[in-house]
């Protein structure tokens, strides 16, 4: 069988994961809820992100679809899914900007898809330019109130 | 006041780099205006119709004299030598070039001041009682709970791209000068049966082309609670508020069509779960943050009287003075109102002497308030002559405090590139008709507010006499409200009828302060008297 060319953009996939991306196509969340075996989802802006719930362990991919950058329902998804224990790769898919990737990151995101490539040197600029976060959020980081007070 | 430890200054300072680079990306034309729209905006940096606005923020409205000679500095070097206190308790500047704007920035994070999310689709500048920590009637002071919620707010990941902009205000007395029931969350501090401190919330207020007044959605969250709930409040608005349509966007809208009870029973599942995930830190630092607030050294056993013998200060000893909770001490208010003036604009040298003046006289504190005036809040009572004396030769003795020509203008027209009509001009031909001191004080208390769009910028909602700017047909049409206020006893004006011209609507003010002197009873402001006779006879005296 013939090797598959990358989709579209592939190449120009930040992941923060040490694991290989999956192949499997992400489904929609209607198709993901009406199968049972498909591994890899994909939820848009107005898709409720707790539907997946029940059904975390067995993904390995959400992809949450950004069709403009200023649609922040992404952020709450990514958020309530780290908060209730998803591991899987968590891919920020569509509209995704070098300057929003600080938040994205903080959310619980650990890929970007973007529709236009992001300098991986920029990228990492970005993320590195906040040294202390204000409020605890999905990434661990530990809020200056902490460190204030231990 | 707040100081900054060093994590509040690494991350002003991170910003400032962060937006300097920005900025050059989009000189060099790496960003689009689309994609840096966005981005400048959450630094207060707008595109107006002659140039960039700056809005600088001021948190809770409490700067010191360091901070306030800044803001001068600012209005000589970058703008054209004035600056323009906003109803959000911040000041904005209208003559900012671009390439000047990280300079700015990296000047302000040199006293602790920053334009982080005065603007954009995020959590604003927190706004509350400019009578903090001085009135007598708080059950504790605002600032050190509102800091807590600057503090959880800035760049709060979750809640940087919401459906729309997102005003919170915190006020601490049953006295409400902070227009708190018209944000987008309300917070009055109250003690509850066991004497604990706590928040009551009131969520869903504002004002623009839907104004609602708030409902209560929780009567008492224990401080230890406060950013979970205000957390879950904002996640069910983020998740459900709508983005369809920017006019129905904001949250007063998502708890209007659900329901207060829906909205309150969403909110407290929400906060079930987002309690456990430790988002509230312990109740060390809101002490550590209030200990920044404790009260100034006051002087006890000061006499209260005053001398009154110069009749022209004893008149803004009565009309811009306040009590105090300490003995022989005042509250004093800086009209930025003078009649013929721009409501809130203030020259630099304007800004440097209530600098010194806050110095030597209020324990190096000042207050902006949301009616764009500025607050000296702690006077000896022996030194409000020399204050007011200081004043007059600066310009700023008027003594026209809460009265007609108090106005809140937006910038209007004149600046601003959503405005329909002009809204500086009408404030100044209304204070010029009745600019004799002793007219506006017969009239007594009368809030009048003025928007040159549907926005509401101006609160003409919340007016007791309220003024809104349109545009029929390509001229400006300016309708008129009664009935409105932004305090405890919160209500919205209702239109009166069809609109007028710039002049008309000056004589139409005028027809119906005169109906009021007619109707009213002892003691009754104007607001008083429209809600004991209703609107007909004031409709009447309009349209005749």
């Amino acid at each position: 069988m013939a090797e598959l060319p990358p989709a579209d953009g592939a190449q120009d996939m930040l992941r923060f994961r040490p694991d290989e991306p999956l192949e499997e196509p992400a489904v929609t969340l209607d198709a993901f809820l009406g199968q049972s075996n498909a591994t890899a989802v994909r939820i848009e802006p107005g898709d409720d992100a707790r539907a997946l719930l029940p059904h975390l362990e067995r993904i390995r991919l959400i992809e949450i679809s950004f069709p403009s950058f200023r649609d922040g329902r992404g952020y709450s998804a990514a958020r309530i899914l780290r908060e209730h224990g998803y591991l899987g790769e968590l891919r920020a898919e569509g509209d995704v900007l070098v300057d929003q990737l600080h938040f994205l990151r903080r959310c619980g995101f650990d890929s970007f898809a973007p529709a236009t490539p992001i300098d991986r040197a920029a990228a990492e600029r970005a993320l590195a330019r906040y040294a202390h976060v204000y409020q605890p959020a999905a990434d661990g980081r530990v809020p200056v109130w902490q460190l204030r007070h231990g | 006041m707040y100081r900054y430890d060093r994590y509040d200054q690494a991350i002003v300072d991170a910003r400032v780099e962060e937006f300097r680079d920005q900025v050059q990306r989009r000189l060099a034309g790496d960003l689009t205006e689309d994609q840096f729209k966005p981005l400048r905006l959450k630094n207060g940096l707008y595109l107006q119709l002659h140039a960039y606005m700056l809005r600088v923020a001021i948190p809770y409205g409490t700067l010191d004299s360091r901070q306030m000679r800044m803001l001068g500095h600012i209005a000589r070097t970058y703008d054209r030598g004035y600056g323009h206190f906003t109803t959000r308790q911040n000041i904005q500047y209208n003559w900012i070039k671009l390439a000047d704007a990280p300079d700015i920035l990296a000047d302000l994070a040199t006293v602790e001041m920053h334009a982080i999310q005065t603007s954009g689709n995020c959590i604003r500048n927190i706004s509350s009682d400019q009578y903090a920590g001085a009135a007598a009637d708080e059950v504790d002071d605002p600032r050190p709970w509102a800091e807590l919620l600057r503090q959880w707010s800035s760049f709060h990941p979750e809640f940087s791209y919401l459906p729309r902009k997102f005003k919170i205000a915190v006020i601490a007395s049953d006295q409400d000068r902070a227009a708190m029931r018209l944000h987008d969350i309300g917070i009055q501090i109250v003690r509850n049966a066991e004497g604990r401190l706590g928040a009551r919330v009131f969520v869903g207020g504002g004002m623009g082309r839907t104004p609602m007044v708030a409902p209560e959605i929780r009567d008492f969250v224990g401080a230890e609670d406060l950013l979970s709930y205000v957390e879950a409040c904002l996640r069910v608005y983020n998740r459900h508020g709508r983005r369809d349509n920017i006019y129905k966007a904001r949250i007063k809208i998502l708890v209007h069509e659900l329901g207060a009870d829906e909205y309150r029973r969403q909110v407290e599942e929400e906060f079930r779960h987002v309690k456990t995930l430790g988002i509230d830190p312990p109740a060390a630092e809101l002490e550590r943050i209030a200990a920044f607030f404790a009260p100034p050294p006051f002087q006890a056993g000061l006499a209260d009287t005053v001398d009154r013998s110069d009749p022209d200060f004893a008149v803004w000893l009565d009309q811009n003075v306040a009590a105090h909770r300490m003995p022989g001490y005042a509250i004093a208010t800086i009209s930025l109102k003078p009649v013929g003036g721009i409501p809130g604009d203030a020259s630099a040298d304007q800004i440097d002497l209530m600098a010194d003046l806050a110095e030597r006289y209020s324990f190096d504190e000042l207050r902006v308030t949301h009616a764009q005036n500025i607050v000296l809040p702690h006077v000896r009572k022996a030194d409000l002559y020399p204050l007011w004396q200081a004043l007059r030769e600066a310009g700023l003795a008027e003594a026209n405090l809460d009265l007609i020509s108090d106005i809140i203008a937006c910038p209007g027209l004149d600046y601003c590139s959503l405005a329909n009509a002009r809204s500086i001009p009408i404030a100044q031909k209304i204070a010029t008709r009745f600019a004799d001191p002793a007219r506006q004080r017969a009239l007594g208390e009368l809030k009048l507010k003025i928007s040159g769009c549907i926005n509401a910028c101006g609160h003409h909602h919340a007016g007791h006499i309220g003024i809104l700017g349109v545009d029929r047909k390509g001229t400006e049409n300016y309708q008129l409200l009664l009935g409105g206020s932004g305090a405890e006893d919160a209500s919205l004006g209702r239109i009166t009828g069809p609109g007028f011209d710039e002049d008309g609507i000056v004589d139409a003010v005028e027809r119906v302060t005169d109906r009021y002197l007619s109707l009213r009873a002892d003691g009754e402001r104007f607001l008083d008297t429209y809600r004991r006779v209703g609107f007909d006879p004031f409709k009447e005296a309009i349209y005749g």
